[in-house]
């Protein structure tokens, strides 16, 4: 497996500010690679230090191998599509799309040729007159994908570039963005503090906090092992209630939440303790709904409570669940048979979850 | 409703018609009628092109004239040329209060009556003036040298009368243009003067002719500069047009020559728009 | 060429040396007028005599200060008296055009719209002698069809300030018509929701909307016309604006008197705009 794109202890500090702390990682060749993280995180740093648009305090940038910190950014095997595009809107599309390859010095009829391949390919030939503010948004999307594939870079730089379509759109161009990489096999950098983006279309995904990479790796991995509190926060929905360790038995603990709340929760080999406070995590699709203590008999975890809201939204459908004696609101997903459709506020309910599902971190500063 | 409405419509369009009319357009076509007499006796007249024949005919009204259109256009390129890096630094390089401050900086000469910034540059050229007195200090001349009453003092003082004019329309379409445009000529390659060249100045085009209309009608309309910066042989057309009318009482003339000046800048401001593809809405707007 | 390309030190360097010399020329005159208007001499050029507060307040020949020469006091009450009448003129009829091009819309609009904007780009100086030429004309009218003496119509500062009013409106328009196009209406529509008639409306929500904009067009149509030249020299009578005092005396010869008025107008403008740029910080 060849590596494009390799970053080693890479660090980039404004003034008494460090946006990014000593990052290291490297994106395989055709791979998709997305760096998720809040915004503020310094992700969007990363991708200018690989654009070459700021220069690293220290650390170094490697594609395939050789070092580029020194090379100015119009001379990098890298391109970038920037957050709104930046298409150029004095140029019509054929102009945008033929920008650098005439900066290269090709010849014109060979742009010309190239160009209209490179429509053909994203799916838009014959629209190469056009200006660029009669284009849809998708359109824009994939002029500004193919204005840098026709360079052929080594590394494609996408910062957050569907951040600015509406939700249907967005959708599809996920898909979308996801075959077009497959198809111009090329290794897609991609960030974006949307990690339902990042799950979708990554190969690999780097969360990132506070100048950090929290964890590395695919998606599954991420979401069903997170590797820190953080990870877990940030990526896909959850519950989360802070407490003390009370007893550990081997992988298994038991917690008491602040509230009074008795849980049995995993620390998945992270060193706790009895009497450590913990954070546990639990994801709402991991708990089960039942009419009856008996039904939920397997689970180390029941609880009888109360619904105090429905929160219908479809296949992510959702109810609130009180415990009896009043201290946890917990969020939990309803089945998609529609078994419990039928449920309202105030109905008596029972939920249940496997104590390995109940992800357990040492509290902050503790 | 509807009378309402046209009531209003009405009572808004009063003052701009009036406006318009009154002190536009009907002074405008009197001045054109005015210019096609020629006087044929005492409180005689008669329709003829006389006063522009006269124009024609005489070699120093005629000079005058194209040396005046020559003289803006060079003032307005110059003056081009020194404010459009002065507006990139404002525009894309200055950051946050530097940059408001800069462009502050920038305004504030021209709160200021343009005779008095005509006059400072009177102190600076003449032959006691400053600029004098340092370079004898300096030793580069032993003698007062007289740097007034010249063309290039009317076109220093034109550039920098004219200046904000051409600074405040470059930095707010160059502000327009954000940095990620830019960088992204440079991403894919692009060199800083193919960026400039194919990004940035198509995209202050808009700025650029309106802030050269403007220039250049000021220009060419100056009387003050070229008056008291201007020597004996740098004769301006507003000179003549206002000997016409004050001194020699030739209002016919006088007229002519107001209507051939109002001629020439509608004529450069309409080709400008039209060499350029810009609209006066959007230019002045 | 934006901070974040990287970019060799020497241009650098020579590109702010480049900006730093441009803000020298532009001093540098005001500069000079300012420092003499304090020489201690009769000519306002080196050599330095000394300094002296004389051309203010001196008050006898040779060193007549501004406070006590009549004839320079009285131009600055004409140009300030033609001022504030131009001010008000353009942001009234300012005001109503914006309304009616930002709420109207009927045929011949964008023509007037392009009319409109004309007198930015007609020389002063041809818009003075077209309005001296007419009005001279109707006077004379006047008086061979009924011996009537209008004596508005004749040089003077009712033609100056009609003549500084007519392009002065244009840019009072784009001033308010421009915040105005930013105004959004729906405010307007909730104050009719909550029971106010049109004309209430307008009054209460859109007008405290327009002031900023309203007071920036004031200050500015004020400084327009009380620097005016060209239009104001064709039009003006036997009281002249400052302006034209400056430049007959300038002809003859300068003393640092011309540099102590200057120094004035520069601290009175300055004052303005700084006025003009706290009102505008409003939201």
């Amino acid at each position: 497996m060849t590596v494009d794109l390799e970053c080693l202890n890479l660090t980039k500090r404004f003034g008494s500010m460090t946006a990014v702390d000593n990052v290291s990682f490297d994106v395989p060749r055709g791979s998709f690679f997305s760096i998720l993280g809040p915004s503020g995180c310094g992700k969007t740093t990363i991708m200018r230090m690989i654009a070459g648009f700021l220069s690293p305090s220290s650390g170094d940038i490697q594609i395939r191998g050789r070092s580029i910190v020194d090379t100015p950014p119009n001379k990098r095997p890298v391109n970038m599509v920037f957050q709104h595009l930046a298409l150029f809107p004095m140029m019509n599309v054929a102009d945008n799309i033929g920008y650098g390859l005439r900066r290269a010095g090709m010849a014109k009829s060979e742009i010309a040729r190239q160009v209209d391949a490179a429509l053909e390919r994203i799916g838009l030939a014959g629209i190469g007159r056009r200006k660029i503010d009669e284009l849809s948004g998708g359109q824009k999307q994939r002029v500004a994908i193919a204005r840098c594939m026709v360079l052929e870079p080594d590394v494609l730089l996408l910062d957050e570039p569907l951040g600015a379509l509406d939700l249907k759109l967005r959708e599809h161009m996920k898909v979308e963005l996801k075959s077009l990489q497959a198809a111009f096999d090329t290794t897609f950098v991609y960030i974006t503090h949307d990690q339902s983006e990042a799950l979708v279309m990554s190969d690999r995904i780097a969360v990132m906090n506070h100048g950090r990479f929290e964890q590395v790796g695919a998606g599954r991995d991420l979401y069903y092992r997170p590797g820190t509190a953080f990870v877990a926060a940030f990526v896909g929905d959850t519950n989360r209630w802070s407490g003390r360790i009370e007893r550990v038995a081997g992988a298994q603990l038991e917690l008491r939440t602040d509230s009074g709340l008795l849980m049995r929760g995993a620390a998945h080999g992270r060193p706790l303790a009895a009497g450590d406070r913990a954070d546990v995590f639990v994801r709402p699709e991991a708990i089960r709904i039942a009419r009856t203590a008996d039904d939920l008999a397997h689970f180390d975890n029941r609880i009888a409570g109360r619904v105090t809201s429905t929160l219908f939204n479809g296949a992510a459908s959702r109810i609130l669940v009180q415990d009896r004696a009043g201290n946890e609101e917990i969020e939990v997903n309803l089945p998609q048979s529609g078994e419990f459709a039928a449920l309202t506020r105030g109905s008596e309910i029972h939920i249940g979850w496997s104590g390995d599902q109940g992800n357990c971190f040492a509290a902050p500063g503790s | 409703m509807r009378t309402q409405a046209r009531l209003g419509l009405f009572l808004l369009l009063t003052p701009l018609v009036l406006w318009l009319s009154l002190l536009i357009f009907i002074p405008h076509v009197d001045m054109f009628l005015v210019s096609l007499r020629e006087r044929v006796g005492v409180g005689e007249y008669r329709l003829s092109l006389a006063n522009y024949l006269t124009f024609i005919n005489e070699p120093l009204y005629l000079r005058t004239f194209l040396r005046t259109a020559v003289m803006s256009v060079i003032a307005t390129v110059i003056t081009l040329m020194i404010a459009f890096p002065v507006s990139y630094y404002i525009a894309k390089i200055a950051r946050g209060r530097t940059r408001s401050a800069l462009f502050l900086l920038c305004l504030v000469p021209f709160w200021v009556s343009e005779l008095v910034r005509t006059f400072g540059w009177m102190i600076l050229l003449r032959e006691t003036g400053l600029i004098s007195n340092l370079l004898q200090f300096v030793g580069l001349t032993d003698a007062p040298v007289e740097m007034l009453y010249n063309d290039a003092a009317i076109m220093v003082g034109l550039v920098y009368t004219s200046m904000l004019f051409m600074v405040v329309p470059l930095v707010t379409t160059l502000e327009s243009l954000p940095d990620e445009v830019i960088e992204a000529g440079y991403d894919l390659g692009g060199s800083g003067v193919a960026v400039m060249r194919e990004i940035v100045i198509p995209h202050a085009m808009p700025g650029i002719v309106s802030g050269s209309i403007i220039v250049f009608m000021l220009s060419l309309g100056n009387y003050l500069t070229p008056t008291m910066l201007g020597g004996k042989d740098s004769l301006w057309f507003t000179e003549l047009i206002y000997s016409q009318f004050i001194v020699r009482f030739n209002w016919e003339l006088g007229a002519a020559f107001g209507f051939l000046l109002l001629g020439l800048s509608s004529a450069i401001v309409w080709g400008m728009l039209k060499l350029t593809g810009q609209s006066l809405e959007k230019s002045m707007g | 060429m934006i901070p974040s390309i990287p970019r060799p030190r020497l241009l650098d360097i020579a590109y702010t040396g480049y900006v730093v010399l441009f803000f020298v020329f532009l001093a540098l005159p005001l500069v000079v007028v300012a420092v003499f208007a304090f020489n201690d001499s009769q000519f306002p050029s080196l050599p330095w005599e000394g300094f002296t507060w004389n051309w203010f307040f001196g008050a006898e020949r040779p060193m007549i200060g501004v406070f006590h020469e009549r004839p320079i006091l009285r131009a600055i009450g004409t140009s300030a008296f033609v001022a504030v009448f131009v001010s008000i003129l353009s942001v009234g009829v300012g005001l109503s055009n914006a309304f009616l091009f930002n709420r109207y819309r009927f045929p011949g609009q964008g023509l007037l719209y392009v009319l409109m904007l004309l007198p930015l780009v007609i020389p002063g100086i041809v818009l003075g002698i077209s309005i001296l030429v007419f009005s001279s004309r109707l006077a004379n009218g006047a008086w061979e069809m009924a011996e009537w003496d209008i004596a508005a119509l004749r040089p003077g500062l009712v033609l100056v300030i009609l003549g500084q009013f007519s392009f002065i409106a244009t840019i009072a328009t784009l001033v308010i018509g421009a915040r105005l196009q930013k105004f959004d209406r729906s405010l307007e529509e909730a104050a009719l929701n909550l029971g106010a008639g049109r004309l209430t409306a307008v009054r209460t929500v859109t007008l405290p909307y327009l002031m900023p904009a309203m007071i920036g067009a004031f200050v500015v149509a004020f400084l327009m016309s009380f620097e005016n030249f060209n239009t104001t020299l064709m039009l003006v009578g036997s009281d002249a604006p400052l302006t034209i005092a400056m430049f007959d005396r300038l002809k003859e010869g300068s003393t640092p008197l011309l540099n102590a008025v200057s120094l004035l107008l520069m601290i009175g403008s300055s004052c303005l705009a700084l006025v003009m740029i706290a009102f505008q910080r409003r939201p």
